[in-house]
């Protein structure tokens, strides 16, 4: 299970912006968050990817509660997610190649060596050629770039992903190939998603169930 | 009936960049459509199709490695040979009223809206004085929905949709012929999406038929569907179908391959992704740069398709046949 329990959080403790939010996923689940922009369901997603501490609440991983986070969360914590945001210009290091960018976790982790291999089989996922993989961002569309931000996510096998708008600036095809990618790899690892975003129809069509925010977020101040 | 001459009429426009080492890349090649007054074009596409270089074109506003041919006629002006001088002082603003991507990155983030909303006034509907260039700051306002009470606040004060009016109300003050809104949609909410083209769709309607005319630039389908009277399908530079929005997002459906594939992807369709990659615009194939992604290719495709009731295709689905065609593909 993927859990956050009452999780309160935001960037002034005296005005958060998610207020006592619960939700869960079960392994193999696809979940649709639902609310509007500027709800606070981005930072929940930050939360549940262990990229942003909250001021209270809990997330649980498999049952084990997340103490530390960001670079300090244990190892075996940190690679369970796989964590994509909607702009990807903003995620990815302007610096590296689509190459390296796909293959960053890996180093930082320490499995450098398998790198050549995951990042062949990955691109074949996300439709990026060899002569892309070459580039650096500036040198690709929005499109191809998420496609290399979404590989990156799946390079450590996540046991659950994160994606927190991943297609909001897309167009209809790149859209349904990335959320096909995304469905293929949890079909065979059995991962399990939370899909965070404002479009009903796409997150019904992707997803096993959606919650609205209004209902995780319980109404309670 | 005869046709009423159109607000802007692009013809052969094309343009290409140039890059270090002598490359060059066609960004927009051969393009031809019109915009009529009261009408809607919609013009869709991948990102990196080439349709924000087209807006850009038709604005001055290309980098200087950009090269242009071809005609696009506002009025007695051509927009491609107009000199910067007469792009900024009649072009932008008073011919064309420019609805940006990102409203809160177009508005001046130091000044209150009532500022700039002022300044727009007296600067293109030549208005003078005080009292009078505030009350026409307030109509123009009004005129986009912007509620006069948010007038003192700052872009960043703003909702997405509030900033969205905001910068609409300016496009608006100059009264331009045509309207040029270039993704107004993107980031926004469904029914932030649904306002913001209904009220696009409501400067472009005029009871007399003498409306403004508006190019809408989206990769959103569903805002496509909700304003457009007619769709332009871009693909590596080219329009490569040009249809009635009814019959396209309806039936009989899409005739070129490519705008049939847009349509299936959507989630309330069959939300199967087109296989593959749009082509490198620096890169082109020979024939149908649609070819490597077509599932109706043949041998004929190493060929360019030449336009043919609107659509660029050697084998469109026949416009009365397409549910068949679905069928025998499904
Ligand atoms: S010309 Fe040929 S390859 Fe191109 S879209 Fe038509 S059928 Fe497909």
């Amino acid at each position: 299970m993927l859990e956050l329990r009452a999780v309160t959080a935001g960037y002034d403790p005296k005005a958060p912006v998610v207020r006592n939010a619960s939700l869960a996923v079960a392994p193999g689940e696809a979940v649709g968050l639902l609310g509007p922009s500027g709800c606070g369901k981005s930072t929940l997603a930050r939360v549940a990817a262990l990229l942003h501490r909250p001021d209270s609440g809990t997330l649980l991983l498999d049952g084990t509660p997340v103490r530390r986070w960001r670079h300090r969360a244990p190892r075996e914590q940190r690679t369970a997610v796989g964590v994509v945001f909607q702009q990807p210009r903003l995620s990815a290091d302007p610096r590296l190649r689509l190459t390296d960018l796909i293959a960053e976790p890996l180093r930082a982790t320490g499995r450098r060596e398998e790198a050549p291999g995951r990042v062949a089989e990955l691109a074949a996922a996300v439709g990026l050629t060899p002569d892309l993989l070459g580039r650096r961002p500036h040198e690709v569309s929005d499109g191809q770039l998420q496609r290399a931000c979404l590989a990156r996510a799946l390079v450590l096998r996540p046991r659950w992903l994160v994606c927190d708008e991943m297609t909001a600036m897309l167009d209809a095809s790149t859209t349904a190939a990335l959320v096909a990618v995304v469905e293929e790899y949890r079909a065979a690892t059995g991962a399990g998603l939370l899909a965070v975003g404002h479009d009903h129809t796409l997150l019904r069509r992707w997803c096993d169930r959606t919650a609205h925010w209004e209902d995780v977020t319980g109404g309670t101040p | 009936m005869t046709e009423p001459t159109p607000v802007l009429s692009v013809r052969g426009l094309s343009v290409r960049f140039l890059m270090p080492g002598g490359r060059r890349v066609a960004a927009v090649t051969d393009v031809h459509f019109d915009v009529a007054p009261g009408e809607c074009l919609a013009l869709i596409g991948e990102s990196g199709c080439g349709k924000s270089v087209l807006a850009s074109a038709l604005l001055g506003l290309l980098p200087a490695n950009a090269q242009s041919a071809g005609e696009a006629r506002l009025g007695d002006l051509d927009l491609i040979s107009a000199d910067e001088r007469t792009l900024s002082r009649k072009v932008r603003g008073r011919l064309i009223g420019l609805v940006p991507q990102s409203p809160a990155a177009h508005l001046t983030p130091v000044r209150t809206i009532r500022s700039q909303t002022e300044e727009t006034v007296a600067a293109l509907a030549g208005i003078r004085g005080r009292a009078a260039v505030r009350d026409a700051a307030r109509a123009a306002a009004e005129r986009a929905a912007f509620p006069a009470g948010h007038l003192d606040r700052h872009p960043h004060e703003l909702s997405g949709g509030l900033a969205q009016r905001a910068a609409t109300a300016l496009a608006l003050v100059g009264d331009a012929p045509l309207l040029l809104a270039d993704e107004p949609t993107t980031g926004l909410d469904r029914d932030l999406v649904d306002r913001t083209v209904d009220e696009l769709r409501r400067h472009v309607d005029t009871a007399d038929g003498t409306g403004r005319g508006l190019l809408m630039i989206t990769h959103d389908l569903a805002a496509a569907e909700r304003i457009a009277d007619r769709v332009a399908v871009m693909y590596a530079g080219r329009i490569v179908e040009l249809a009635d929005a009814a019959s396209f997002f309806g039936s009989p459906g899409p005739r070129h391959p490519y705008g049939r594939g847009l349509l299936r992807a959507l989630p309330d369709r069959a939300f199967t992704p087109i296989p593959g990659l749009p082509p490198e615009l620096g890169a082109l194939p020979e024939g149908c740069a649609f070819a490597p992604r077509c599932d109706r290719a043949t041998d004929a495709c190493a060929a360019l398709p030449p336009v043919t009731g609107g659509v660029a295709c050697h084998h469109p689905v026949p416009g009365s046949d397409v549910r068949a065609a679905e069928d025998v593909h499904a």
